[in-house]
């Protein structure tokens, strides 16, 4: 992104990239709202198939909460970034990247053992719903990993100022945005569940 | 200016040559035989449905008439002309405003009220003694099981005149949507769900109709016609379907020989008749139409052919160009099988 | 082009090429969205003549069933897709920057990025031609025929790849005009101060980002469904046939509205300029177009009333759908008061203008009556639906369009197009379109179901199917007018200077065709129409007062869009070397872009 854009002058005063940036989590609110009413509408409706009574709760609640401190640790990188501090930008922005990772792991463990339990894409409506909505959230947790690490990259080449707090920032907006997604579905799939 | 004139005169004629056509168009759909027309139902839900049409119909003529000779005299009456003034520059006004959307809000409301009674009448809920008949949607035909009576027939429905009738309607593939223009609108007919029509047609006669949505290649061959029957009528209708074939006719030598084609078994492919279509007594097929009493219907392929020897010669030797897409195979019959089949074909009465 | 005058002296070819390739300057994007979706509009008609000369008469067998369904599959998905939307995408992209007095928009690269993929996906669809595979489903696609048991071809994935392609474009372009609109308007333009054009395409473009993840979701469960043996559309599985149908329809709805609303935003600066009277009840009009989009949401179950969703249901979408006719009434009357007591100049602008409102009523008023829900059931999936919507479409969007074109033409070019031409191609088209048109309402009330490649003699529509064959020929002769107006005023060139209609609104206040700066000094705004205002604007100097600094060329977003179409080709192929392929040109496009030296 271009430097000079940042000095512009803009009518609200918001900077364009982040207005952009919440009107694109916006465009995403719908995504995700159109896959979460589908999994509603199919809830208890697939006709064969393992049912909702495989979802590990206890395991899910750690790999939510390795999410949520995720997010904590993105706050922090932002606050690093913002007062300069190189070391703990990188530290935290690793951290995030980390937990991010993580989650991931206990995806791909939750995908590989509900596999082996008989429950695949095919299986059920129950299969399809659950694994392309959770695929789609874990599809966006592992590009927020990736913008994450180009961020450390810049950081290593110290080219991560204070002045370019504000692409920490549009990464923030989106990691906790991903991360709110995960709270809902993780209630509206693992809590709620029938 | 001797442009604007020509323009004028243009206008004049382009305003002739509308009022010409939709002369045209009226006098074309009031007259003549229109065999699948919504404009003449004849069945109370037609009734119901048409009222509405026309209540609205006349409101949208009414809004139509006023809307669009305001704008012809704007345009007529504040055309620049030499030494027309400079208008007065108005911004608007919140009294205007406000009558303009009040006005229309006036005329939704007489058409939402009819509306509103008339969804409440037309849900397809029936009478307890209404005949119930179930409709199946198949790529390209439409299959009816009376169930009260053990009848299994496609393409004509077959209904008293005076009776309530309930159509309880799926379908065995994609969407289809069944529609009989004179007994009243159409009602989408959906694998896994069970839609409804209900009506009770007061006049005798064959009404046509066809699938409305689309559904696949040969969309525009699945059609229909609703035969209503007089009472007496259907009853012997019913009777004859419900007899074995076989009972009703002896075979000559051409129909005995046609039956054994119909039931041998040709490889590849197993592209036997019998594969898919029933005759009582003979075969079980369930994929296409029973044939039971195929000979006692107005057509044949789903409706597009009439049920005579040459149109069942035709088809059975090259079912794929009458029908593209259909599931009945082109499968190589001698001409000789076909007439032999043919003559059995036409003892199904 | 000045721009590439301004920066390499007498280019060659190549040159030429690649600096439209590698443009980022919004005019020039105008430019390729409108020649681009010109062409396809052509394609899209010649589409809809085949399918016309086909049902010239009964029994007709000029086409196969099964190329006839490609056709009006891709008539529909061309039209709506590929020709309306960034038809008016030209205009939003050549326009608004100038009528808000800004040099670009916010994202000029993204902006570039959004034609290429809108280029590709378009490309891609139509290549499945050369491949006998065109989308054979319809416009709007109904599952559970999509499905590979009943569509096993290449044409349904063709249709889903290039429409998913198509929703990246849509949703990059709205957010980056909503952006720019909402950000980057000159000192002193006050919202309420935005020219109504562009108040619409602000409010197209938020229907855009909040419609169209919504089908890239319907269309995400088709792809997996088929590719991957999902079960979201397989009644087999318990699945219901009706999901595809709301999530299509509750992005299908606002889709019209994302269609008729630019053209609504053109005609109210039409009018105005050529009745030389400012639009009567501004405020009004804009927040009807604003209720009309949050309306629009809020309708959708109105294109399934053949479904049997219940009479409470049908009740409601029926009272919803009727509210709309309000507010779009309002704006009818406010058009009618802004000319009333006016100077009527009856330019070819102003004459598509007129013919936009005299056939949106017959449109709105048919669609009134499909809104009850009764009614429809004898109308819907119907010819009447389709005069319906071509009086909606045609008659209302295209003229809307066509007026835009003839209006913002000089201010594009720099010269004018040919009256005499733009007038005769309005009243070929006027009368073209009624006579193709106006009988579809009575084909269809006496049963000629819509979406069927033949039909019998005996419904007795033969000689008004054929009154539709000649009208729509006769529209297609009024573009080939169109055609050679712009081939003729070419080599007539009578320059336009800069406000050649005496209008009111910004874009009018610089040369035309505008240098690629567009404003040598931003100019401070002082009321809603800065050309006809009393208070005098501070003069914008005709010569820059020092360098201007303008972003340069990148070629960045066509290779990302290049990656995307890669991607799909392999989704297509079901390859995974080639959609991985896609991936890295995807995301190697996306981090050269995202740390390339980018001035602006």
């Amino acid at each position: 992104m271009s430097e000079a854009a940042v000095a512009h002058h803009t009518s609200t005063g918001l900077d364009s990239r982040k207005m952009a940036f919440w009107t694109f989590i916006g465009s995403e609110c719908l995504l995700f709202g159109s896959l979460i009413s589908t999994y509603l509408v199919y809830q208890g409706r697939s006709v064969s198939g393992p049912t909702t009574d495989i979802l590990n709760i206890p395991l899910t609640s750690i790999s939510t909460f390795v999410l949520l401190m995720s997010s904590l640790a993105m706050v922090l990188a932002l606050a690093a970034v913002t007062r300069g501090d190189a070391l703990w930008s990188r530290v935290w922005l690793a951290t995030t990247a980390l937990l991010g990772s993580g989650f991931l792991g206990f995806q791909a463990y939750e995908f590989t053992h509900f596999v082996h339990e008989g429950l695949t894409l095919q299986t059920s409506l129950f299969g399809s719903t659950f694994f392309v909505l959770t695929g789609f959230h874990g599809g966006h947790v592992f590009v927020g990993v990736l913008w994450l690490l180009t961020l450390l990259v810049r950081s290593f080449q110290r080219k991560l100022g204070p002045d370019k707090s504000l692409q920490v920032e549009l990464a923030g907006l989106y990691w906790h945005f991903v991360d709110v997604v995960w709270i809902v579905i993780f209630t509206v799939v693992y809590l709620l569940r029938q | 200016m001797d442009i604007t004139l020509r323009h004028e005169r243009g206008r004049r004629r382009l305003g002739a040559l509308l009022g010409v056509m939709l002369a045209g168009s009226v006098v074309a759909a009031c007259g003549g035989d229109y065999p699948q027309s919504t404009l003449h139902p004849t069945a109370d839900f037609g009734y119901q449905v048409d009222s509405l049409f026309r209540t609205i119909f006349w409101w949208a003529v009414a809004v139509f008439v006023i809307v669009e000779t305001m704008l012809m005299y704007v345009i007529v009456k504040y055309r620049e002309r030499p030494g027309s003034p400079d208008p007065r520059r108005i911004h608007g006004s919140t009294l205007l405003e406000v009558a303009w959307t009040l006005a229309p809000a006036v005329v939704l409301v007489f058409i939402a009220v009819p509306t509103i009674r008339t969804i409440m009448n037309v849900t397809g809920d029936a009478p307890e003694d209404a005949l119930v008949i179930d409709v199946v949607g198949h790529q390209w035909w439409w299959e009816y099981r009376y169930q009260d009576f053990g009848v299994t027939t496609a393409t004509d429905l077959h209904v008293p005149q005076g009776q309530p009738v309930q159509l309880r309607m799926t379908s065995a593939d994609v969407i289809h949507s069944f529609w009989v223009p004179k007994i009243g609108g159409k009602r989408d007919v959906m694998p896994g769900r069970t839609t409804f029509i209900a009506f009770t047609p007061d006049s005798v006669g064959a009404y046509y109709g066809q699938c409305a949505e689309f559904c696949g290649e040969s969309h525009a061959h699945m059609r229909l016609r609703l035969m209503v029957d007089p009472p007496d009528d259907f009853d012997t209708w019913v009777r004859g379907q419900q007899a074995a074939p076989s009972e009703a006719v002896t075979l000559d030598a051409d129909a005995q020989r046609g039956r054994e084609a119909f039931a041998a078994v040709r490889t590849p492919g197993n592209h036997s008749c019998l594969a898919c279509h029933a005759v009582e007594g003979l075969a079980f097929g369930a994929l296409g139409p029973n044939l039971t009493h195929l000979a006692s219907r107005s057509s044949i392929a789903g409706g597009i052919l009439p049920m005579d020897a040459d149109a069942l010669t035709r088809w059975l030797r090259d079912p794929l160009t009458i029908k593209p897409g259909s599931l009945m195979p082109d499968i190589d019959l001698t001409e000789d099988e076909i007439s032999t089949l043919v003559a059995y074909l036409l003892t199904l009465r | 082009m000045a721009t590439a005058a301004l920066t390499v002296d007498a280019p060659g070819f190549g040159s030429r090429v690649w600096s439209w390739i590698t443009t980022t300057d919004h005019k020039r994007i105008g430019i390729l969205y409108g020649v681009t979706a010109f062409v396809f509009f052509l394609l899209g008609g010649l589409e809809a003549l085949v399918i016309r000369a086909q049902l010239a008469q009964s029994s007709a067998d000029l086409v196969s069933a099964d190329f006839y369904n490609q056709l009006f599959t891709m008539h529909g998905t061309t039209m709506v897709f590929l020709a309306i939307m960034p038809l008016s995408a030209a205009f939003f992209n050549y326009i608004v920057p100038l009528q808000i007095g800004a040099r670009d928009v916010a994202f000029p690269r993204l902006n570039a990025f959004s034609y290429w993929v809108f280029l590709l996906g378009g490309l891609l669809m139509n290549a499945s031609f050369f491949f006998g595979a065109a989308p054979n489903g319809g416009w709007f696609g109904y599952a559970n025929l999509t499905s590979t048991q009943y569509s096993p071809g290449l044409n349904i994935d063709f249709w889903v790849l290039g429409l998913q392609i198509l929703g990246v474009a849509s949703i990059a372009a709205g957010i980056n005009f909503l952006v720019t609109i909402i950000n980057l308007r000159a000192p002193g333009m006050r919202m309420m101060r935005l020219p109504v054009f562009t108040w619409m395409t602000l409010v197209t473009q938020f229907i855009v980002v909040t419609a169209f993840p919504v089908i890239t979701v319907a269309l995400v469960f088709l792809m997996f469904d088929r590719t991957f043996g999902t079960t979201f559309y397989s009644v087999a599985a318990g699945g219901d046939v009706l999901l595809w149908q709301h999530l299509f329809w509750l992005f299908g709805h606002p889709e019209v509205y994302i269609l008729i609303l630019p053209a609504m935003g053109m005609v109210s600066e039409v009018i105005p300029t050529f009745s030389r009277k400012p639009l009567f009840g501004y405020a009004v009009i804009v927040y009807s177009g604003l209720l009309i989009a949050i309306l629009g949401w809020g309708v959708w179950a109105h294109h399934m009333f053949a479904v049997g969703m219940g009479p409470v249901a049908d009740a409601v979408f029926s009272s919803t759908t009727m509210l709309i006719a309000i507010p779009t009434g309002v704006k009818i009357f406010n058009w009618l008061a802004t000319m009333w007591g006016g100077k009527l100049s009856l330019k070819t602008p102003m004459l598509f203008s007129l013919g936009f409102i005299a056939m949106f009523v017959v449109g709105g008023l048919s669609g009134v009556m499909h809104s009850s829900a009764a009614a429809d059931l004898q109308q819907t999936d119907s010819y009447f639906v389709v005069a319906h919507i071509h009086y909606v479409l045609y008659g209302g969007a295209i003229q809307g369009i066509f007026s835009g074109i003839y209006y913002w033409w000089p201010k594009m070019t720099g010269w004018m197009l040919n009256e005499r031409l733009g007038k005769t191609h309005f009243w070929l088209s006027f009368i073209g379109l009624n006579l193709a048109f106006f009988p579809m309402h009575f084909i269809g009330l006496l049963g000629m179901p819509r979406r069927i490649y033949t039909y019998d003699a005996v419904l007795g529509v033969d000689a008004m199917n054929f009154m539709s064959t000649v009208g729509a020929f006769i529209i297609g002769l009024s573009t080939i007018v169109f055609v050679v107006n712009v081939w003729y005023s070419r080599r007539e060139r009578i320059e336009a200077g800069m406000d050649p209609w005496g209008a009111a609104t910004l874009e009018w206040s610089i040369p035309s065709p505008p240098p690629n700066y567009n404003f040598t000094a931003i100019p401070e705004v002082v009321s809603r129409l800065p050309q006809w205002s009393d208070t005098e604007m501070k003069a914008i100097p005709t010569e820059p007062e020092g360098e201007i600094h303008m972003p340069g060329g990148s070629y960045w977003p066509a290779v990302s869009a290049v990656g995307i179409l890669v991607l799909a080709v392999g989704a297509l192929l079901e390859s995974l070397a080639f959609a991985l392929g896609g991936a890295v040109v995807l995301v190697v496009g996306i981090y050269a872009w995202a740390f390339e030296p980018f001035e602006m």
